[in-house]
């Protein structure tokens, strides 16, 4: 170990371990105690309390929960095909936290402020479908194997107006770099133009995580689980931890597109003095709050419903966004250079 | 030191599962392993500084193709080890086959000359420019037009896949939302008075 080979490889490596470590820990936290507020704000709005029982305002109870899935039996069905089985979970896992790797929480704070980070962002999220595919198929029931095919029509269908969306945003700023797209400024018309983009963002993420109203992959009352119906103990929880990591990452997607990430809101200077990673988060919170606001509120989709909603009226409206986004920012000279 | 290393990485890794694509006794693992094979060329790509065409190469091979191919391989249920029985009598006109590509290559690679450019244009053709920025410059505005057809022949393919898969169905009770929701109460129910005893 000569300094040298430290000072080029061995200090940044370590360094990188160190941020990834705390990303990820930031997540799981995060991660963990988005299930405890999914039951609180669903209790909420259903006037229950909740989880009250484990610990003060039942604030311990995703510890609990966790450490109940971790001492249970993982059991793997007789039929099943083993490796492709316990890939499927772990797969979806860690796609679901190698997305964050591009995310600026703050100027500059991103484990790798890459040129195409938009792309990164949109090719690890269309790689999403594999572990649920996967889990359908390995699992060898009748039950996995219909969730998982509903699932992967319904990612690839809404796959494709978040990529319109996506393109609309990134003609606007000129960047496929998340830090660019957040700093380069926007006049406010254009920010109107992008509303309706922003719903059907929001729309779209909703289906891309497979939650409610868009949740018919699990749907209990038809299908029992869907695709995680053959999975037990930890195997299921990587399914359960990917699938709120991933409800978070698209928080975090939503806030870079649309609300100006780490930018204090509406561009007033004065609340420049909270620093940027507090605004970050603040707006990545609201999104995941929208998440459990929507589960509340509404009642699932038909399965006929959600494929017509995602290719006759999303598809053909995002297109014509494009194109009047795109010519009106020709038409007022309001490119970006 | 660290290109290299990343570099055998990720070559090997795609040959073998190139490998285990024709190898493999489950279709579905094939595909699996194809998948492995595109994502790990993707990690070739960066490696040449062509982020762009590693992304694209992940969003539409991984993420779109090769999940229509798993849906294909899914479906069909058939025994693969049969439809391997006869196999074996092909091998001659493959083995020609190989044969002709593998002299090809080596004809066409020895007398392969790197133009003294080439070194220079492995990262962006234009200095240190971003190479998604590059790639549309030249690519929309010297090949637009071949660009345009190629998009345009796209298109028709699309098309022509759906009319040839799409077929009307007489019988099918389709939901029409807009007539749904255009119904009037006058014309879904009226009301009646009933005498008692009458009926209506």
């Amino acid at each position: 170990m000569t300094p040298e080979f430290m000072n080029t490889y061995g200090w940044p490596a370590i360094f990188m371990l160190a941020h990834i470590g705390a990303i990820i820990g930031c997540i799981l936290g995060v991660m963990a105690y988005y299930t405890y507020a999914e039951r609180k704000v669903l209790g909420a709005m259903q006037r229950r309390q909740g989880p009250m029982t484990v610990g003060p305002f039942g604030l311990l109870q995703p510890i609990a929960d966790g450490i109940k899935l971790l001492s249970k039996e993982t059991i793997i069905p007789s039929q099943a095909n083993k490796a492709v089985f316990l890939i499927a979970p772990m797969l979806t896992f860690s796609l679901a936290l190698v997305a964050w790797a591009v995310i600026p929480i703050d100027a500059g704070l991103a484990l790798a402020d890459i040129n195409v980070g938009m792309l990164y962002l949109f090719a690890i999220s269309s790689m999403g479908v594999y572990g649920i595919i996967m889990a359908g198929w390995a699992s060898n029931s009748k039950y996995a194997f219909l969730g998982s095919m509903r699932s992967a029509s319904q990612m690839v269908s809404y796959e494709v107006s978040m990529g319109l969306v996506i393109v609309t945003v990134i003609l606007c700023t000129g960047s496929l770099n998340l830090s660019d797209i957040i700093t380069v400024p926007r006049p406010m018309w254009v920010q109107v133009m992008l509303f309706p983009m922003l719903i059907v963002f929001l729309i779209s993420i909703l289906a891309e995580c497979n939650r409610a109203p868009f949740d018919l992959p699990e749907g209990e009352s038809e299908i029992t689980g869907g695709f995680m119906v053959e999975y037990s103990a930890m195997t299921f929880a990587l399914f359960f931890l990917g699938e709120y990591t991933n409800m978070i990452l698209m928080s975090a997607m939503t806030t870079v597109l649309f609300l100006g990430g780490w930018l204090p809101p509406f561009g007033i200077e004065a609340l420049a003095v909270v620093p940027g990673f507090i605004w970050f988060v603040l707006k990545t919170f609201l999104i995941m709050f929208f998440f459990l606001w929507a589960r509340a509120t509404f009642p699932r989709y038909r399965y006929d419903q959600l494929m017509r909603l995602g290719w006759k009226v999303f598809l053909p409206f995002t297109l014509i966004w494009v194109l009047v986004v795109s010519g009106s920012l020709i038409y007022f000279d309001a490119l970006p250079r | 030191m660290l290109q290299p290393l990343a570099f055998y990485l990720f070559a090997t890794i795609t040959l073998l599962s190139g490998l285990m694509v024709i190898t493999a006794k489950n279709p579905v693992h094939s595909v699996l392993f194809l998948i492995l094979a595109f994502f790990n060329a993707a990690g070739l790509f960066v490696l040449l500084g062509a982020e762009f065409v590693a992304m694209i190469l992940v969003i539409v091979y991984v993420g779109a193709v090769a999940v229509l191919f798993m849906f294909v391989v899914m479906m069909l249920d058939t025994g693969f080890a049969e439809l391997r029985k006869g196999a074996l009598q092909y091998v001659p006109l493959g083995l020609i086959i190989g044969g002709v590509l593998l002299a090809e290559l080596i004809t066409v690679y020895s007398a392969w000359e790197f133009s003294p450019q080439a070194a220079s244009n492995l990262v962006s053709a234009k200095g240190n420019l971003e190479n998604t920025r590059a790639l549309g410059e030249i690519l929309y505005t010297d090949y637009v037009y071949a660009f345009q057809v190629s998009g345009l022949i796209l298109l028709v393919a699309m098309i022509g896949a759906i009319v040839l898969t799409h077929r009307t169905r007489p019988g099918v009770r389709k939901q029409r939302i807009y007539d749904q929701n255009n119904r009037k109460r006058e014309d879904a129910m009226t009301v009646v008075k009933v005498e008692t005893g009458a009926g209506v």
